[in-house]
């Protein structure tokens, strides 16, 4: 019935925007959480949630030994052409040629911190940072070279 | 006791024995202008800051908390940097158009002013189609909000211009039927009357089902009129960057600024006189002792806290409900609000007619 669905509608309608307006009643009278971060005074005290995504960063251990193995799924992966690897190749002591990685390049100004390239690195070489003041004077201070100089991928990682 | 109609009555005294009967009149003309120019400084700075505090506490914020205590002077922050910025004119717009936009939308804020009894006998004109007036008056301010989006010679705000032109000219009918519901039973335009006959009680209470119907239809309507979201599709800011007053800046914008704030009292005020008795203090029936110790509350008091209330709720919704789509909206006007608002003003007139409320 038309008249019967149009009275259901306007209950219906009535009674939840009452309920939208109880939670937001409820906010309004208990005013004890407060979500609001007083950024640069509580600096010290920060607590940033586990899966906030800063930069993307690459892992190195105390013997400066990474996990990229070069084989540039993650530039692949990158939907705007963030990442670039630029690879090279090593001679392993049996005389053979082994494919290795010579620069990450990283542009700062172009990731989405969408964490694409976390998820397709099949050796987990890098991760999300959550650092996040990422403001310089010059633009080309964004782009940058992930893997620290001298480092060498770790043994036994293929 | 202290009240704004002995202020009012005493300067009258003053100026009637000083000057001549023309010059009293001009001279009390001009005391009105500043007052109601005052009252609106006021109200902008205070609105403003309650607007933003009840939306921060609404979401679990913090709101302003830096200028003043716990952030109270705000708005007077808000208000220099707005008076120092540039007020630019694009090269397309029409200069004219363009810079009187802003003005009338104030002069309409303004003159809505004049029937609204602020306090006992205190009103600056009490004329006998005071609720006429205002519904004719406050149908103005689309024109305003027109001529802002058509000057601007900006897409987007033409859309937001049109688009506030469908939706004020919508909703204006069934503001205008819930005030209607009230004048029957009423039986009168003046709003001096319309309080008065609220003294043994208000019309929310004393017009049963039909009266709250009218009174929340009204305040959608209402809220619908002024652009407030949930109805700010004038602004839109994500669709629209900000309306019809994307191009304007500085004062200019200040001004459209301070007349939705205006505007919103002015409603509110209305909804007030209209609904919850004006200044007439809170009255059961008969009940002689109770309602002597609610007299002794001023009545601007009442009708400053009636109207604030009305504000805050106008603000809730603001801060709870997602911003309609336009079809949604003219829906909701057209095959809700209008046929129930009919509907209902038929029952308020069988109600009186056959003398139902008390
Ligand atoms: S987070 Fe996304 S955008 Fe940034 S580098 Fe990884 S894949 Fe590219
Ligand atoms: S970071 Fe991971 S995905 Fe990217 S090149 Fe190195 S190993 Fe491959």
């Amino acid at each position: 019935m038309f008249i019967v669905k149009y009275i259901k509608d306007v209950w219906n309608a009535v009674r939840s925007l009452l309920k939208g307006m109880r939670r937001t009643g409820y906010y309004f009278t208990h005013h004890k959480e407060i979500i609001t971060q007083q950024y640069p005074d509580n600096k010290d005290t920060l607590h940033l949630p586990e899966r906030f995504k800063g930069e993307v960063v690459m892992l190195h251990d105390e013997n400066n030994e990474h996990l990229c193995t070069g084989c540039t799924a993650c530039e692949l992966a990158c939907p705007n052409a963030t990442i670039k690897i630029i690879t090279k190749f090593d001679i392993t002591p049996d005389g053979k040629k082994k494919k290795a990685i010579d620069k990450f390049v990283y542009h700062l100004e172009l990731c989405t911190m969408c964490n694409l390239c976390i998820i397709a690195c099949p050796t987990d070489a890098i991760k999300m940072a959550q650092t996040f003041e990422h403001s310089v004077f010059d633009r080309s201070e964004l782009t940058k070279i992930l893997n620290k100089p001298g480092s060498k991928i770790k043994e036994g990682v293929e | 006791m202290w009240s704004f109609s002995g202020i009012s009555n005493s300067i009258h005294e003053w100026l009637s024995q000083t000057f001549n009967p023309t010059l009293t009149i001009i001279i009390e003309m001009v005391i009105a202008g500043v007052a109601v120019i005052g009252l609106f400084a006021g109200l902008g700075l205070v609105l403003v800051i309650m607007e933003r505090k009840v939306s921060a506490w609404m979401q679990i914020r913090l709101g302003p908390n830096r200028v003043g205590p716990k952030g109270m002077f705000q708005s007077l922050a808000d208000t220099l940097k707005l008076l120092v910025k540039e007020g630019l004119t694009p090269t397309g717009a029409d200069k004219l158009l363009f810079n009187l936009a802003p003005f009338i939308a104030m002069i309409v804020a303004m003159l809505l002013m004049a029937p609204i009894a602020f306090a006992k006998d205190f009103q600056l004109w009490d004329l006998n189609i005071g609720v006429l007036y205002v519904s004719a008056i406050s149908s103005m301010m689309v024109i305003s909000i027109l001529m802002a989006g058509w000057a601007s010679n900006n897409k987007y705000s033409l859309m937001g211009a049109m688009r506030s032109g469908a939706q004020i000219v919508s909703y204006e009918l069934s503001a205008g039927l819930s005030v209607l519901s009230i004048v029957v039973l009423t039986g009168s335009l003046r709003v001096s009357d319309i309080i008065q006959s609220q003294a043994d009680g208000w019309w929310i209470f004393k017009g049963h089902i039909p009266a709250v119907i009218a009174f929340v239809t009204f305040i959608i309507a209402v809220t619908a009129e002024t652009n407030r979201a949930p109805f700010d599709l004038a602004e839109a800011e994500s669709e629209l960057t900000a309306g019809f007053h994307t191009e304007y800046s500085g004062m200019k914008f200040a001004l459209f600024f301070l007349a939705e704030y205006v505007n919103v009292f002015i409603v509110c005020a209305i909804g007030a006189t209209l609904f919850l008795g004006g200044w007439m203090p809170f009255h059961i029936g008969h009940w002689a002792g109770f309602n002597h110790v609610m007299d002794y509350i001023p009545s601007s008091l009442w009708f400053f806290g009636k109207t604030f209330f009305l504000i805050f709720v106008i603000m809730w919704f603001r801060w709870t409900f997602p911003r309609l789509r336009i079809d949604q909206l003219l829906n909701l006007e057209w095959k809700y609000l209008l046929p129930i608002s009919m509907v209902n003003l038929l029952l308020v007139t069988a109600m009186a007619i056959l003398k139902w409320h008390f």
